[in-house]
Formats: structure tokens, sequence, C-alpha cells
């Protein structure tokens, strides 16, 4: 199998009056189609690490190539215009616009990007959210939904444009037992069906146990 | 662009109260910039029409623009002595072959002249003597070039034409002397004439100044009676268009070699009271957007402060910081926009409103209604300013918010 995306010998400080390192020399290579679990005490650097590997943060030093081009080097634009098209995220709390139903929160990435035309994006999103078992609410705004709904317009707006990379932080965190295991059985789903690179933090031994591969960080470092 | 307006739109709707409320600091900041600038304006129109209908457009005088500068000093400029006490030959004063001098000035287009002997006379009538000025004036011609004829409120000013010892005077002045219209009066010249004259008109101006001391005869009467036959001292032009008095005048002056004024020369103090009136107007109608300027920063930057959520959102999912930048940019105009459209319906009443509003002016026997001035500078402008104050307003908060990285964001939320 082919790396989608390596990270070598990543560093990320915070500068200050006394610089804080978040991620210490981290070096890894995900492969495609790989579901990888990233691990470890809270406070060790998972979000960190995830949102460097997740183009959303840049490390201080080392090196990220993601399908083969390096994008140290790259500015603010670029490396939002690769989140658009490679990158789909799903964050511990729903972070949905609140003033835009299911089905437009859904349709953003894809209006963004415009690679669709505009009847295509509309049957992709009506489809992606019943996929995700919510035919019937899709002109709900997020306050009329239930945490567990929300968490899967997350994962549909996460797939609208159809990434390679799903990078997840605790998705299930804020969620009760019962919707959180039908999120993970969806992202589970998500690994099996497509040729999709799912990354996920978590604290769930249950749901680590699912993965190709776990990685653990402890204090920022691999362990 | 349409993704960008809906978002931007959602974030104005669900804030209706405060978006309303910034919304109106812009429609009143409109609607008082054109009620004031209309009103100032349109009084400063109508004073200045006021002022180019009662005064000559272009005065010629029988002055010259350089005083007279004795020989010897134009000889040696630089010369180590000087004689002082030197008393100027006697000159006979008035403009020299004023008939000529006339016609020139009636050859240039656009222009009319009538010719005018001002001297100071005595009126003496039932024991009172009553120091007045009196104009010789060609009738005719000098309907063409003042509104006097307008002023005539007894008799006309023809009448000095058919009876020649005819004059007409104020009738603020004939009710002080207690003449009336038929009556006779004598008056005396500085070189000792005297004649008797009648009153064939009165006039009343509504400037109480003018109307007790001004008094008109025929020119020719007038040359006899101060002893200076076939001489004017004054020539007065009208021009089609006022405002070009400044050129003209200076041509009047190169043709004729005279002195010649134009209004807005003679009237150089009252103008400039009107420039700084205007720069008042403008600091106060200024303040008043300024203030509508800081509703609209209010709301952007509220909004941004509760949206940073968003902007997180917006920005993992991959819009650029100019996507969110454009964003705010669109609340703000928008706001800019609709206040300015709004505030232009809103400054169009009530300008109307005001247009009727009448008012007793003293000098003026009927109420007159409040002088609005409707030219559409004022409205582009009120419109622009809004607009520029909008975008201002807004520039600031939404590249702040556009800046905010993600990662910021998430760490606090997360
Ligand atoms: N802005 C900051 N300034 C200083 N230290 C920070 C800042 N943000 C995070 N940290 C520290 O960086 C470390 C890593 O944080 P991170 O959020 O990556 O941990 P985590 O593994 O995701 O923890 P959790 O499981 O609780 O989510 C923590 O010790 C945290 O206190
Ligand atoms: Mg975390």
């Amino acid at each position: 199998m082919s790396a989608i995306l390596v990270a070598e010998n990543l560093t990320r400080t915070l500068p200050g009056e006394v610089p804080v390192t978040l991620v210490r020399d981290v070096s890894l290579s995900i492969d495609r189609g790989e579901f990888v679990v990233i691990k470890g005490p809270s406070g060790s650097g998972k979000s960190s690490l995830l949102y460097l590997l997740g183009l959303l943060d840049q490390p201080t030093s080392g090196t990220l190539t993601l399908e083969g081009e390096p994008t140290t080097d790259y500015d603010e634009d670029r490396l939002a215009a690769m989140r658009l098209a490679k990158l789909g995220f799903v964050f511990q709390f729903h972070f949905l616009l609140a003033e835009f139903s299911a089905f437009d929160n859904v349709r953003l990435p894809m209006r963004r990007l415009g690679r669709l035309p505009a009847d295509r994006q509309r049957q992709r999103a009506l489809q992606l959210l019943q996929d995700l078992g919510l035919a019937g609410h899709e002109h709900k705004r997020p306050s009329q939904l239930s945490g567990g709904q929300r968490q899967r317009v997350a994962i549909a707006r996460a797939l609208a444009n159809d990434p390679p990379i799903i990078l997840t932080d605790e998705p299930t965190g804020a969620l009760d037992s019962k919707s959180s295991i039908n999120v993970k059985d969806i992202l589970k789903e998500l690994v099996r069906s497509h040729d999709r690179t799912v990354i996920a933090v978590t604290h769930d031994d249950h749901f680590a146990a699912g993965a190709d591969r776990q990685v653990e960080i402890i204090d920022g470092r691999l362990a | 662009m349409q993704l960008h307006l809906d978002i931007a739109w959602s974030h104005l709707r669900t804030r209706r109260r405060q978006t309303i409320a910034s919304l109106l600091g812009v429609v009143l900041g409109v609607a008082f910039f054109l009620a004031v600038s209309s009103l100032m304006r349109g009084s400063e129109l109508d004073f200045i029409a006021r002022l180019v209908d009662s005064t000559p457009h272009i005065t010629v005088s029988d002055e010259f623009r350089d005083p007279n500068v004795q020989p010897a000093v134009q000889r040696n400029p630089d010369a180590a002595v000087s004689v002082l006490h030197v008393k100027p030959l006697t000159e006979r004063r008035g403009i020299r072959q004023y008939k000529r001098r006339l016609e020139q000035i009636d050859a240039m287009p656009g222009l009319r002249a009538a010719p005018v002997l001002i001297g100071q006379v005595i009126f003496s009538f039932a024991g009172r003597d009553e120091a007045v000025t009196l104009s010789g004036i060609e009738p005719a011609r000098m309907k063409d070039v003042t509104t006097i004829e307008d002023d005539i409120v007894e008799g006309s000013l023809e009448a000095i034409d058919a009876d020649p010892n005819g004059i007409i005077i104020g009738r603020a002045l004939a009710q002080k002397l207690s003449l009336a219209t038929g009556d006779t009066v004598s008056v005396v010249s500085p070189v000792g004439n005297v004649r008797v004259m009648r009153i064939v008109g009165l006039f009343h101006t509504g400037r109480a100044a003018f109307d007790e001391s001004q008094t008109y005869a025929q020119l020719t009467r007038v040359q006899a009676l101060l002893n200076r036959p076939n001489v004017a001292n004054t020539i007065i032009a009208r021009l089609e268009d006022p405002y070009d008095a400044r050129t003209t005048a200076a041509r009047v002056e190169r043709l004729t070699g005279y002195k010649a004024v134009s209004w807005q020369e003679a009237s150089e103090d009252i103008l400039s009271t009107l420039m700084v009136r205007n720069v008042i107007m403008f600091t106060v109608v200024g303040a008043i957007l300024l203030v509508a300027s800081f509703g609209i920063y209010n709301v952007i930057s509220s909004v941004i402060m509760e949206k940073t959520r968003d902007i997180a959102i917006l920005k993992s999912m991959g819009f650029r910081a100019g996507d969110i930048e454009l964003i705010f940019l669109i609340e703000g105009l928008a706001v800019g926009a609709a206040g300015s459209v709004l505030g232009f319906l809103a400054g169009s009443g009530l300008m109307w409103v005001t247009g009727q509003v009448r008012l007793a002016v003293p000098g003026e026997s009927d109420p007159i209604n409040l002088p609005v001035y409707w030219g559409g500078g004022q409205f582009a402008l009120a419109m622009l300013f809004a607009m520029l104050s909008a975008l201002a307003a807004t520039y600031l908060p939404a590249r702040r918010g556009a800046r905010l990285a993600p990662v910021a964001i998430l760490r606090g939320a997360a």
C-alpha cells in the first residue's frame, strides 16, 4: 500500500516567555485506506498532532507530505485549498453553522469547492444525509437535532467533497453511549466501504480495537 | 459569491435587533445629512440668487485699479529723494466717453450694460434737509440690468423719461419726509444748483438703508444738476450667467481701462462666510455619519466575536481568510447600502417636509417657503459617504476576524 500522509520529525512549539512544546519529533506514515487511532492520556498532545496532520496548524520544524505534496512551505490559502478538497474533520463538538439547516450545512464545502454542478450538490447532500440515517431531518436546524444526529450531520459534511482523509477528534466524547456506538459504527463503516483513510483521536479502547493501527502519544512524543 | 452572501445574510438575519439598530443609525445619518445639506445649500443658493439679483454683476467705476502715481515717482522708482505733500492735479472725474465704453461692453456676448451718474444731493422739504444719493439713469437700459423695476410700488420707472423733472424715491424716505407721489421737493446739488423735482414713483426693496437714501432721476437731468454734462461715473452690467462675472469683469477692465468689480469681488466677505458655513455643515453631518459608522462597527465586531467558532468551522472546512473577510465586508456594506437607500427615501421625505414650512422673513411681505436644494450631488455624496464609512467600519474587524487561526479557536473550545 502507498503512503498518503507522511510526517517526518514534526515538532510544534508555541512561542512565548516559556515556550510550550505540544508535539515533539513525531514521524509517522499513514497508508491510503488505513484506519489509524491516536491514543494517549489527556494533555499528551493528541489534538495538537491531529491539527498538524490536518493542515490546520503548521509545524515549527519537520515536514508533512500529503498525497506526495510537501506542504511545509505552503501559505494559508494553499493549505485551505488542500483542506477543502482532501480533508474532512469531525470534532468533539458538532461544529455546525447554527443558522443553516442540516442540508445547507452539508452543502457548504461543496458550494465552496464548486466541483459539482448545483443540482448534483443537492443530490449528494440528500444522499449523504440519508446514508447517515437522517432522512426527514434535512431541513432542521442544528438546535432542532439531537447530539448524535448533529454529529452525523458533521460526518456527512466532512464527506461532502469526498476527501481521501477523514480526521476526527473524540467524535463521541460528548455523546451518550447509544449515540456514541452509532457514530462509531458509521466511522468504521466509512473505512470498510470506501477506500478512505481515517485518523481518529480517541480515549475509547473498544473503538480503538477496530483500528488497523494504534499510535500512542505521551508528552507530545510517540510512545 | 452567492455562498458568501448566504452566510452574511444568515448572520444579519439572526441578529435582527442589532442589525436594525445599526441600520437605523445609517438611515438617520443619511437622512439628516440630506436634510441639513439641502437646507444649507438651498438657503445659500437663495441668498446668492438675491445677492446676484440685487447687485450689479459687474460695476465699472471711474477709478483705476492702481491709484495715480506721481510722474516723478514713475520715472525714478528707486530715487533717494521723495517730495512730500504734492497735490495731485485736479481732474475731471467720471468715465470718459462713457457711450463708447458702453458700446464696447454691449458688444461682448451675454452682457448688457447701463450708464449711471451717481452723486450726492440734499433734499429740502418742509424745513427738513436730507442728504441722499441721486443716480442718474436711462430707464430703458436700467430695466435690462437691475431688478429695480420689480421693486417699484407706485408709478413707473419710465415716468422719469416722461417728466424731465421726475424723481423716484424709496417709500421709506417718502414716509420719513411725509412725501407722496405727485409732491414736489427741492433738490440741491453740491455745485449749488437747485431744482424743484416731482416725485413720480416710489420703490421698496426691503433693505432699509437703501430705501431711505437712494433716489433715481433721468441721466441728462442729473448731469445738468451736477454740472457734469455727458459724463457717467459708473457702468453697471448684467450677465446671462452671473458666475462668469469674475472673468468677464477682468476682460471689461482690460477693454476699458477702468476698474471693473464683479459681484463676487464686491461680496467677498459674504461669500467667505458662506464657505465657513459649508465647512461647519459638512463637519456636523460628517459627525452624524461617523456616529452611524460606529453602529456598523459595533454590529460587525459583535458578530465576529460571537462567530469565532463559525470562523474556525469555515476555515477548517477549507474557507480562506479572504472568504471570511468577504463575508463580513458584505455584511457591513449591506447595512451601508440598505441604510443609504432607506436614508435616501427618509431624507427626501424630510426635505419635502422642510420645503413645506413657511416662514415670515423680515423685509418680505409674504411668508416664504424654506429654500430646499434638490441637487443630485448631495444625494450621491451622502450615499457615497455612508458606503465609505460602512466599509471603513467593517474593514478592521473583518480583517481581524479573517486572520483568526482556527487552531487557536479549536484549542479554546475543545
Ligand atoms: N495555548 C496553549 N498554551 C499553552 N499550552 C497549551 C496550549 N494549548 C494546549 N496546551 C498544552 O498542550 C498540551 C497538549 O494539548 P492537546 O490538546 O494536544 O492534548 P490532548 O492530548 O488532545 O488532550 P485531551 O485528551 O484532553 O484532549 C497540553 O498539555 C496543553 O495543556
Ligand atoms: Mg484533545
